[in-house]
């Protein structure tokens, strides 16, 4: 049960919030080939260690935002707004 | 009502608050600060229940949660709860408690046939006797054999809930050591919950008489407690287990501490979340390996010294004791003080602290060091010992109890839960803590602090060498050291193998008196150190949890919220039988006899008009200089077009291409849209709007607002429905010419109520939306009504409006299609290939999978007989005997009342080009014929909805 720190409210439980996925993940135009769409609909990491991921205040104020969270351990290293860079990995 | 087991003094229980209670129905006293065990003991009860397998008896082998034995169903007023240990719970006056998997009683069981036999049922019997014919053959009697104790019908007025707590230090045992960290913690200023699954705190110190920090345990405890009540940031829980321990160190606390009240009962579950968490949680006294270890009469030596020095209790009245460690000693010397004869020690190991062996003789008791335990006799009790001394003479000691004691294992269940990592130990013979990432100290007794671990000097732990009789390893799941050697020869060496196949540890206890030995065995059997064998996984719960408790509140009405419409008691009042459609309780007909009821309604609307409740249509408004564009990138269809106060039909696809709502989207002003969702996937769309609006078109200006509860829909449908609505006074006028089909209007009605209204038709007649706020459903429902009865109006439901648009063979998103649906399946290949810009799936229906012509698509079918029906499901089948398959199936299936015949929607392969051919329906076991027709079955032009 994480404890989210959501960048308009402040640190909610993890009840208040929905998993979007891994964040980052740019969508590629139309004229892109069938494996390069393919890639972007269905690839995922599934990282073990630090995943940039994308939540959801759902029950608080409905906004997006990034979460840099490790798999392993479930410490959160970063939240940071939807649009902001993401975090050096190495910090 | 003698208590004959109960010493003249002595102990913490109340002797001037005696209790009545029954067991099988005799009735028994005990006192209060009594367990059900302990009471029981002191009535002289040797056999408590029968065996989950073999239906061995049982009797009481511990005083605590690791209780094997003494498991049965017990009556406080809230029904029989089966399953549940005697030495847990509390004894109240008039509770009831009854045997379990015994008949037809407890002293005769005829199951106890599978005993007898037991040489038929040997670990992984069910994939080795069963052969012959076909396991189905026994599976009856299996299901009826198998099982312990039975669900109580209702849970009386047992009342759950759950609750939330937050704490810097949860200290999870309140025995000396989580005593003493949780007065650490106070005195450092933290917020402190100490969770104890006794009903009074003190562990050990409730029965053992060695001093602490100089003072007496009685001192020190009482010390302690006090110094925790004046301690303003300490909460106290007692009856109350935690029994998960999950990530970023939050717990969950099953609390019984008023569990067994009469008057309103109740059971809680917490979820705490701690910043540090101190797991003070003890160590379980393993039992020893020897022959019918599991005869009533045998226990744990540290019970029956809790039982005696905490309950006033005895045991037995003539004991054995057999031992292999140092701290036994020490619990069972302490017994003839109770007023217990212990015939003799019987130690495994060769040498003996010579101190030990002096105060046992004082005590009378012989000491046999370097001995063998070969057998227990008896037939329902333990009767007798059997061992070989250590010049290897065979020996005998009568008694009616032993106490026996394989040494200690640490309680690490919450700290592997944590994901903490364990070390065995050699010393102690048993896992220990070693590291954990989340914030947990382990102390005391759970990290392998014995009391005395200098004299613990625990010896080996093996079965006996004389293989006499069943050495019982899991008491509960019947698995003996037999179980594990032939599973081990059977070759398996996992130790998550061994357990699925022998179901040791699987039981009830989740092997708390079983693992540690079975590893061990494990371990010799295979060469292995019992380290690198390593154990099984530890998972919640600790100890079961009644299924009441983890729903909490969350039953019945309480299971999910209600969503209900705004003029509900309206429709009530005119006979509305309510479903549930996506979470709204919704009328699904009005009146008594279901088919009656929809086909009346279905050819009213036909017919005349009828008035239909809408409310739950999604409505979420879209507003800003983008929203166009926006919603351009959303739907399938065209957004930028379309003209102020215009109504499109749109489909909305995810990004795999597939379909996942419709409705139709209104322009309300040049920035300004209204989308229109599928009744009870308004929230889902809103979520997915606004995912895409933050996440990937941020740079878009506008805004959303959900707007389904703010507007009452009410929906007239039918040739009259211009007419009656035409009656209230301010609405625009209807006149086709001037309000066509798909077009939008606002305003106010005279009285100023505002109003949107709008002329789309899902039932293929003149159709208009109102949109009235939703306070005002009520009024303008009445309204309506009163205005239309000179026209013949009637209500009608969710039923009838389906069979409307099924025979208009419009699209039900959901149901006529499934997750594998695109556009290009159900027809819109044109609308498609329209679109000049992206939109979100666009791409994918690019791909040579989209566009195969094999695909599965939605055609129309009307059977050849038209008395026949057939269902949603049935499959669409070609081919005859073993070459018969399935090449789709019914999604949408009715009979006509409009029609007379029976139609459908199917999904079919290649059923795009197959318009007139005669296909077969396979529906449960019978096959009907039908024939591919224009999936619209009624008025194919739309001139009854443009008129």
């Amino acid at each position: 049960m994480l404890r989210i720190a959501c960048p308009y409210c402040g640190t909610r439980d993890e009840v208040e919030f929905h998993w979007g996925g891994d964040a980052h993940v740019a969508r590629p135009g139309p004229e892109v080939g069938d494996a390069e769409w393919s890639d972007y609909v269905f690839s995922r990491e599934n990282t073990k260690g630090v995943q940039l991921e994308r939540w959801c205040h759902v029950f608080g104020c409905g906004q997006w935002f990034n979460v840099a969270r490790n798999t392993l351990t479930h410490e959160i290293h970063a939240v940071y707004r939807m649009g902001d860079a993401a975090p050096d990995p190495d910090r | 009502m003698s208590q004959p087991f109960r010493t003249a003094q002595g102990g913490r229980i109340e002797r001037s608050k005696p209790l009545l209670f029954t067991f099988n129905g005799e009735p028994m006293q005990g006192y209060a600060g009594d367990t059900l065990a302990s009471a029981m003991l002191a009535n002289g009860v040797r056999t408590v229940s029968r065996s989950f397998k073999f239906h061995r008896p049982r009797g009481i082998v511990s005083a605590g949660v690791e209780e094997s034995g003494g498991l049965l169903a017990a009556d406080y007023g809230c029904g029989l709860l089966p399953i549940v240990r005697a030495t847990q719970l509390p004894l109240v006056d008039g509770v009831r408690a009854e045997s379990q998997n015994c008949f037809p009683s407890l002293n005769f069981d005829l199951l106890r046939i599978l005993d007898y036999t037991r040489s038929l049922w040997p670990a992984g019997f069910y994939n080795k006797v069963f052969k012959w014919p076909n396991w189905h053959a026994f599976e009856w009697a299996v299901r009826r054999t198998a099982g312990l104790g039975r669900l109580p019908e209702r849970i009386g007025p047992l009342r759950c809930c759950h609750m939330n707590a937050h704490c810097d230090v949860l200290v999870v045992g309140a025995g000396p050591a989580g005593l003493a960290a949780a007065l650490d913690a106070a005195r450092a200023g933290d917020d402190v919950l100490l969770v104890e699954q006794d009903r009074e705190p003190g562990g050990s110190l409730l029965h053992d008489p060695a001093e602490i920090d100089g003072q007496k345990p009685a001192d020190w405890l009482r010390n302690a407690v006090d110094a925790l009540q004046c301690s303003p940031n300490v909460s106290v829980m007692l009856s109350a287990t935690a029994v998960g321990y999950y990530d970023c160190n939050v717990l969950t606390i099953h609390d019984r501490s008023a569990a067994y009240r009469r008057d309103e009962p109740v059971e809680v579950f917490w979820k705490v979340r701690a910043e540090r968490v101190v797991l003070a949680t003890g160590a379980i006294e393993q039992p020893l390996m020897f022959g019918n270890n599991d005869l009533p009469g045998i226990m744990l030596a540290g019970a029956m010294r809790q039982y005696a020095a905490r309950y006033g209790v005895r045991c037995g009245q003539r004991i054995v004791g057999i031992v292999n460690n140092d701290l036994a000693w020490q619990s069972i010397t302490a017994l003839p003080a109770a007023g217990i004869e212990v015939a003799a020690i019987i130690d495994t190991r060769d040498s003996i602290d010579d101190a030990l062996i002096d105060v046992a003789r004082q005590a009378g008791i012989d000491v046999y060091p370097g001995s063998v335990p070969i057998a227990a006799g008896g037939s329902r009790a333990v009767r007798k010992l059997q061992f070989r001394d250590a010049q290897k003479h065979p020996r005998t000691i009568e008694c009616d109890a032993i106490a026996m004691s394989g040494g200690m294992s640490p309680t690490i269940h919450l700290y592997s839960q944590a994901g903490g990592r364990l070390r065995y130990d050699e010393a102690l013979a048993c896992f220990v803590p070693q590291h954990c990432r989340q914030s947990v100290a382990v102390v005391g007794a759970a990290n392998g602090e014995f009391a005395v671990p200098q004299t613990y000097n625990i010896g080996l732990r093996k079965p006996s060498p004389a293989k006499t009789g069943c050495q019982w390893i899991d008491f509960l799941h019947d698995v003996t050291a037999s179980d594990i050697e032939l599973a081990c020869r059977e070759n398996l060496r996992s130790v998550e193998h061994i357990k699925r196949y022998t179901t040791t540890g699987m039981a009830v206890d989740q092997g708390k008196t079983s693992n540690l030995n079975a590893l061990t065995l494990l371990g010799d059997l295979t060469g292995r150190h019992v380290g690198d064998v390593g154990t099984t996984t530890f998972r919640p719960m600790f100890m079961p949890v009644t299924m009441a408790a983890i729903a909490g509140i969350r039953r019945g009405d309480l299971y999910a919220p209600a969503k209900r419409l705004p003029a509900h008691d309206w429709h009530a009042a005119r006979g509305a039988e309510f479903e549930d459609y996506g979470g709204w309780d919704r009328p699904a007909y009005y009146g008594e006899d279901r088919d009656a009821c929809i086909r009346r309604e279905t050819l009213l609307v036909r017919e005349s008009v009828g008035l239909f409740d809408a409310s739950p249509l999604g409505k979420i408004e879209v507003k800003g200089p983008d929203a166009a564009e926006f919603l351009n990138r959303i739907y399938v269809n065209t957004v930028a077009t379309l003209e102020q106060g215009r109504v499109r039909y749109g489909l909305m696809l995810d990004e795999n291409g597939i379909i996942i709502d419709d409705g139709v989207f209104v322009r309300l002003a040049e920035d300004h849209f209204l989308v229109n969702t599928t009744s009870g996937h308004a929230d889902r769309i809103t979520a997915w709007l606004e995912e895409w609006h933050q996440c990937e078109w941020s740079d878009l200006d506008l805004v959303m607002n959900p707007v389904t509860s703010q507007w009452a829909v009410v929906t007239v449908a039918g040739p009259g429905a211009r007419d009656v609505l035409s009656t209230l006074p301010g609405l625009i006028d209807l006149s086709t010419d001037r309000f066509a089909h798909m077009r939008f209007a606002s305003g106010a009605f005279d009285d100023g109520t505002p109003y949107r209204i709008q002329r789309v038709s899902f039932t293929g007649e003149q159709s208009y939306e109102l949109s009235v706020p939703a306070g005002f459903a009520t009024e303008y429902f009445e309204r309506i009504w009163q205005a239309g009865k000179a026209h013949g109006i009637g209500l009608f439901g969710a039923e009838s409006l389906m069979i409307l648009r099924l025979e208009k063979g419009f699209l039900h998103v959901g149901t006529d299609t499934d997750g594998s649906t695109n556009p290009l399946d159900v027809g819109f290949g044109r609308v498609v290939a329209n679109k000049r810009t992206d939109f979100v799936g666009a791409r994918s229906l690019q791909r040579d999978n989209d566009r195969r012509a094999d695909r599965r698509q939605l055609i129309g079918f009307e059977l050849g007989n038209a008395r026949e029906t057939v269902l949603a499901g049935a499959h669409v089948v070609t081919g005859r005997g073993a070459a018969r398959r399935s090449e789709g199936f019914v999604t949408s299936a009715c009979r006509s009342p409009t029609l007379g015949k029976t139609i459908g929607l199917a999904l079919l392969e290649r059923g795009h080009e197959r318009n007139g051919e005669e296909i077969e329906l396979f529906d449960q076991d019978r096959v009907v014929s039908a024939r591919i027709v224009d999936a619209c079955f009624y008025d194919p032009d739309g001139e009854r909805m443009r008129g």
